[in-house]
């Protein structure tokens, strides 16, 4: 006891380097622990890319290659699937309810997405959030449009704006739907996901566009104007791919069998919380690099204290000497330097932690405007406190050091004092 | 017999020249021994030996009746703690701790001594203020000043009420006058010899300054008692 109240009147007395030391160890802690509650919210967030839906259905493909074109909007979908087909699943006991998808035109960049208006009450993101207007309405007319935040932002469109679709995802002036001009009605606010860079119409203007289409190119002499089209059938015949929601969780596999084996059509059926976290796992290599580097970046933290302690011996052998004349074993001396590496350790934990939360509480709206990551500012998980444990020991372990050629000193010098 | 030396012989390392040789020494208590002898004849040597902080290779070293090279270096640690002050010949003291602070040292490393403090004082500020009084060093403004700052006279009497706090029955003392100049250096030592006084406790003064032995009981020239020097004189 009596030892680390001189370690710590000590350490005040070169509170200035101590301080710098104090610090460099807080900022790799801010640095560690700031990476892997990111890296763990990343994780969820992305996870949750796509929530609430039990299961996303399109033509035979792989599961990521689903979800990628799905959900992502990167590449395209190797076949579709029919209407009926579509009718037919979503006619299911099971099934609650479905979202119908229609991809394959763009707008300067951005995938144009058909759908039904069940897409905005369905589609979820971020632990069960729902999408948001933030200005105007959902579509209703034949040709309005719906666009996302970084649609809006990017291309600074607003409200009454027109937006002219092209076929397919390069934006090549022969191939425009020009004849058929869209309505910005509304525009959604920014949730993090694909959703941001999707343009979003109604199943029916994606068959009205393509009346007089055939084969990704217009048909040669006809032409329908797009008045004309409003008075034709659109129901459509093929759609890319749909998201259901089942009734009960516990079907989920009945129901994924019953799409997988359906005998009419070559049909896939995945689970998206799990192809999402297969994907991750794809390009998640990164983050434990990540965390490898800010593990090291703490290492160099202590390296600092270690360079600090070991220098200050010598020009304190002297000190040594006159606490060993008043009775002070070696050991007293190696539990004063490692009382300091202690404190320095502690308070930098303790500091590196507090200018986390403080970052945390400042970068929060800023971190769920920017990148829809929303991060719960809650306390440490269990791997966070691992994490600072294994700091704490490392200091200790690297304090061991100056101890004990401290110890060593004051066993060799007794009460000679060579400065 | 507050020291006891018998066929003592020393050396800092296997195959190091022997430093200490010395027949027998003794020191009886209340007694103000001058240790003289020239630089590097082992006078440092001797009082390590007596601090307990190295012990002998042959021969016994007792203090107050206890045998050092029987105890284990905790043993001796605690036992220095206990019954031994000390004063070096300079930078006495902690820099990062306050005079007082400085004073009240020895009491976190000794419950005897610390209870014997208590035992005067109602707690040990008041009894280390009443060290530091006695040493003529009780101006409050001292109190709260980095001893850095304080003159080597003043550390010196610091470091004087540090070795008494908590009346240890030895006091050793390695040169702690050569940093001083000839007027302050007497009345140093007059001062140390009442606080001695007071508490009853045996004074060993090292010093090569000769001028000094007539102030002391008695005088022990090492180089008169000490086998090694002699040989190493005749060499
Ligand atoms: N810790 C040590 N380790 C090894 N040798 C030492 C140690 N301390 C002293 N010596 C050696 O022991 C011998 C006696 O030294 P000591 O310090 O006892 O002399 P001294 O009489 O106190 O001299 P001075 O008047 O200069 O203080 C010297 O040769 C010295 O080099
Ligand atoms: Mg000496």
């Amino acid at each position: 006891m009596a030892t680390f109240s001189l370690a710590w009147k000590s350490l005040l007395n070169r509170r200035f380097t101590a301080m710098l030391t104090v610090v460099s160890i807080a900022l790799s802690v801010t640095l560690l622990v700031g990476v892997e509650r990111l890296r763990t919210e990343a994780r969820t967030s992305f996870a949750n890319t796509l929530s609430g839906t039990d299961l996303i259905v399109g033509a035979r493909s792989g599961p990521v290659q689903l979800l990628l074109y799905t959900v992502f909007r990167i590449g395209d979908a190797t076949n579709n699937i029919s209407w009926k087909s579509y009718q037919e699943i979503a006619a299911h006991p099971k099934v609650a309810w479905s979202v119908p998808i229609s991809l394959g035109d763009s707008h300067r960049g951005f995938r144009v997405l058909g759908t039904t208006t069940a897409y905005f009450d369905r589609y979820r993101y971020a632990r069960d959030r729902q999408l948001v207007i933030a200005q105007g309405q959902r579509f209703a007319d034949l040709y309005d449009a719906v666009i996302g935040a970084e649609v809006a932002e990017k291309l600074g469109y607003k409200i009454g704006d027109p937006i002219v679709v092209a076929h397919g995802a390069s934006d090549v002036s022969f191939a425009r739907h020009d004849d058929k001009p869209f309505r910005v009605v509304g525009i959604l606010t920014r949730t993090g996901t694909p959703v941001d860079r999707t343009v979003h119409v109604s199943l029916e203007a994606i068959e009205a566009i393509h009346v007089d289409w055939q084969s990704g190119a217009p048909i040669p002499g006809v032409s329908i104007s797009a008045e004309q089209t409003r008075a034709m059938d659109l129901t459509p015949k093929v759609i890319t791919a749909a998201l259901f929601g089942l009734k009960s969780k516990v079907a989920t596999f009945q129901v994924q069998r019953f799409i997988n084996e359906y005998p009419q059509e070559a049909l896939s059926a995945i689970l998206p919380g799990v192809a999402l976290s297969q994907l991750w796992d794809l390009i998640g290599i990164a983050e434990n690099a990540l965390l490898i580097v800010s593990a090291f970046v703490v290492v160099v933290g202590l390296f600092g204290m270690l360079t600090t302690l070991l220098t200050s011996l010598n020009e304190r052998r002297r000190e040594m000497a006159i606490l060993r004349s008043v009775g002070a074993r070696p050991g007293h001396v190696f539990a004063l330097i490692m009382g300091e590496a202690g404190f320095l350790t502690l308070f930098g934990v303790l500091l590196g932690l507090a200018l986390l939360y403080l970052l945390l509480l400042a970068g929060q709206p800023i971190i769920e405007s920017r990148f829809g990551i929303f991060i719960t500012i809650d306390g440490l998980s269990p791997y966070e406190w691992i994490l600072l444990v294994a700091v704490v020991g490392a200091g200790f372990l690297v304090g061991g050091i100056p101890s004990y050629r401290a110890y060593k000193l004051s066993l060799a010098d007794g009460l000679s004092v060579r400065v | 017999m507050v020291i006891d030396i018998h066929d003592l012989a020393f050396r800092w390392h296997e195959g190091a020249p022997s430093v200490l040789t010395i027949e027998a020494m003794q020191v009886t208590a209340g007694e103000y021994l001058f240790i003289k002898g020239a630089s590097g004849s082992g006078k440092s040597t001797l009082l390590s030996l007596l601090a307990g902080v190295t012990t002998a290779g042959t021969g016994s070293v007792r203090v107050m009746g206890q045998a050092l090279e029987r105890l284990g270096s905790v043993q001796r640690d605690h036992f220095r703690a206990d019954h031994i002050g000390y004063i070096f010949q300079m930078f006495n003291l902690i820099p990062y701790l306050s005079v007082v602070d400085n004073v009240m040292l020895p009491c976190r490393f000794s419950a005897r001594r610390r209870d014997k403090a208590l035992a005067r004082g109602k707690d040990l500020e008041t009894e280390a203020r009443r060290l530091l009084r006695h040493l003529d060093m009780d101006h409050p403004e001292l109190h709260g000043r980095s001893v850095t700052t304080l003159s080597v006279g003043q550390q010196q009497r610091v470091a004087a009420a540090r070795a008494l706090m908590g009346s240890p029955e030895l006091l050793i003392a390695d040169e702690p006058t050569s940093s001083l100049d000839a007027d302050r250096r007497e009345s140093f030592i007059r001062l140390l010899f009442s606080e001695c006084r007071e508490v009853g406790a045996t004074l060993i003064f090292v010093s090569h300054d000769a001028s000094l032995e007539h102030l002391f009981d008695r005088t022990i020239d090492l180089a008169a008692v000490n086998r090694s020097g002699q040989d190493m004189a005749a060499v």
